[in-house]
């Protein structure tokens, strides 16, 4: 992503607000969230008859920051800045956007880093677990606070499509649009066996501490660099680590020893520290838990169809040739089960060559495609 | 392919009733669906492989899903739609009988039309000038032509018959997209054909 501002064309200069919320929310679990915050930012302007909002949903390690800089900060960069301003393909000419850090997360809303008021200590291991159709109704409580009876559209990618899939099964009148990118109906085994190694690495690093390591004045380190490292690999396809990274020795010969050797050790080394850095814990863990939950075919008797019969948003489903983890053959599935109840749906599958990453890419034939759909969109 | 000159669509169109379901394989950028909703109030999704012409049908305001034809229709249930339309399709598709069989599974009726190998000019070009023929229905040279299969009306009926399918109705169309109403095989450049299942 460029962070050469002089350039730069996007929605500019941005500022994260902070909603409150004291009305209870029961979750899936079952648990009760007494009060919480979240996190939000807005681009672009809701019009008189507040039927131009985009709700655009965070995948796994997102936030509320999706575009602009901060006056203070202006690398920081939104994480989908490239899709969301003037002239791309959420406009912000035409509609109003809203980023939102998910209930759970570390970037500011209620989550298990924040003060627990009944305990005044964080959160930690007693935050509980959170499900996608918890974050939902969360972002439907916010809506309410920004004056948005209905969405124009919602928009994520990943674990962000799977929130826009349940936001049509959920709250079907308030939903127009959904456009689900890189997303699927549930995960697979393989899928979930991935999350349990991420897991396993942080639930076994000594710092965890049972997730109370705040209080220990630490934090899992080494186990969250581990699990990015591993889910790192599976974002990226295997074409495109080969052209980055080939063979390549990082310093000409072998050393042999476990120092780094090669350029693809070197990186990935480098993405787990640095998401490690500023990453919490336990949010990447009920994030995963989030994502392994997710299946709202259960609401049909294990038939995606009949669960999502009751939706009348218009869907636009995406994915890329390249993404294994979340392949073009699980969009598919959506497309079917919409096919099969006669509803409305498109679907369109792009060959970026970043596998998994590539619904964050620039690239021209999906932001093209995306550009044509939200023209659809009417206001 | 072009949808500057498509004289089938108003045969097509004439052949859906108000608000029938359509799917529609190779829909390009849409333009024959968006006439039968229009048109017709009719409501269906569009296949179509090419990603320019999936952007086009998405801008057009179709639901449209991009798709091989040669891995069949797996994504679609049976008897899923009214009529199931594959316009100057076919000779671009390999798997002949498989695409033609899938389409009878999710369709009650199967809309085919096909530009016509045995229409005279083409015969003229082969047979007078010893070139593989280049028409209004056939517009490409052989080099860089779509289609992989080359038949007539007379193929195609009998391998209508050998599936065991039954010819509903069958428009022939000249060059100019007037109707053919003697000879077909020779003086029809496209066929439109209406098929359903037997019995």
């Amino acid at each position: 992503m460029s962070t050469d501002t002089s350039s730069y064309n996007g929605v500019g200069i941005v500022a994260p607000q902070r909603a409150h919320f004291d009305r209870p929310l029961t979750l899936r679990s079952g648990a009760v969230l007494p009060a919480y915050d979240l996190v939000y930012e807005t681009y672009g302007k809701l019009n008189a008859d507040r039927s131009n909002a985009i709700l655009v949903c965070h995948a796994l390690s997102g936030h509320h920051h999706v575009a602009g800089m901060y006056a203070h900060q202006t690398d920081n960069v939104g994480w989908w800045d490239n899709i969301v301003g003037p002239g791309r393909p959420l406009d912000t000419n035409k509609f109003f956007v809203v980023g939102v850090n998910n209930l759970g997360g570390c970037h500011g809303s209620t989550g298990p880093s924040s003060i627990n008021p009944a305990t005044n200590k964080p959160w930690g291991a007693d935050f509980p677990l959170v499900a996608v159709v918890d974050w939902v109704h969360a972002q439907a409580r916010l809506a309410d606070h920004l004056g948005v009876q209905q969405w124009a559209a919602v928009v994520g990618g990943s674990l962000g499509g799977m929130q826009a899939l349940r936001w049509t099964i959920t709250y079907p009148e308030r939903v127009r649009h959904a456009l689900v990118i890189a997303s699927a109906p549930k995960l697979t085994a393989q899928n979930i066996a991935f999350n349990d190694v991420a897991r396993q690495a942080i639930l076994t690093d000594p710092d965890f501490h049972g997730g109370h390591y705040y209080e220990h004045d630490t934090y899992p380190q080494r186990g969250l660099r581990l699990a990015r490292m591993l889910g790192h690999i599976t974002y990226l396809s295997d074409d495109q680590m080969d052209e980055k990274f080939g063979r390549k020795p990082r310093n000409g010969s072998f050393s042999f020893g476990y120092d780094v050797e090669f350029e693809v050790e070197s990186y990935l080394r480098y993405q787990g520290d640095k998401f490690a850095g500023y990453f919490d814990a336990n949010t990447y863990l009920l994030m995963t838990k989030a994502l392994d939950y997710f299946d709202p075919a259960r609401e049909g008797d294990g038939d995606l169809a009949k669960a999502l019969s009751v939706a009348k948003a218009e869907f636009f489903i995406a994915a890329f040739t390249t993404d294994w983890r979340f392949s073009p053959g699980r969009s598919r599935e959506i497309v079917s089960a919409l096919a099969k109840n006669g509803q409305a749906v498109s679907y369109a599958q792009f060959d970026c060559n970043y596998g998994h990453d590539s619904f964050l890419m620039a690239d021209p034939e999906y932001h093209a495609a995306v550009t044509a759909y939200m023209g659809r969109v009417s206001v | 392919m072009s949808n500057a000159n498509r004289s089938d669509f108003d045969v097509i169109a004439g052949w859906v009733q108000p608000g029938e379901r359509v799917l529609d394989l190779g829909c390009g950028d849409g333009s024959l669906l968006k006439r039968l909703m229009n048109e017709r109030g009719a409501k269906g999704y569009g296949v179509e492989l090419e990603t320019d012409s999936v952007r086009a049908a998405i801008a057009n305001g179709i639901n449209v899903i991009q798709g091989n034809l040669e891995e069949g229709l797996a994504g679609f249930t049976d008897n899923a739609f009214e009529h199931v339309v594959l316009s100057r399709t076919l000779q671009t598709v390999r798997n002949t009988q498989g695409i033609l069989r899938e389409m009878m599974r999710v369709g009650r009726e199967a809309v085919v039309s096909f530009p016509n190998f045995a229409y005279w000019k083409n015969q003229l070009s082969l047979i007078e000038r010893g070139r593989m023929p280049v028409s209004e229905d056939l517009p490409y040279q052989w080099y860089d032509s779509p289609n992989v299969r080359f038949f007539t009306i007379k193929d195609f009926e009998v391998l209508c018959d050998d599936m065991g399918f039954l010819i509903r109705d069958c428009r022939v169309l000249d060059e100019a997209g007037a109707l053919v109403k003697e000879e077909p095989n020779y003086l029809g450049s496209l066929a439109v054909y209406r098929l359903a299942r037997r019995g």
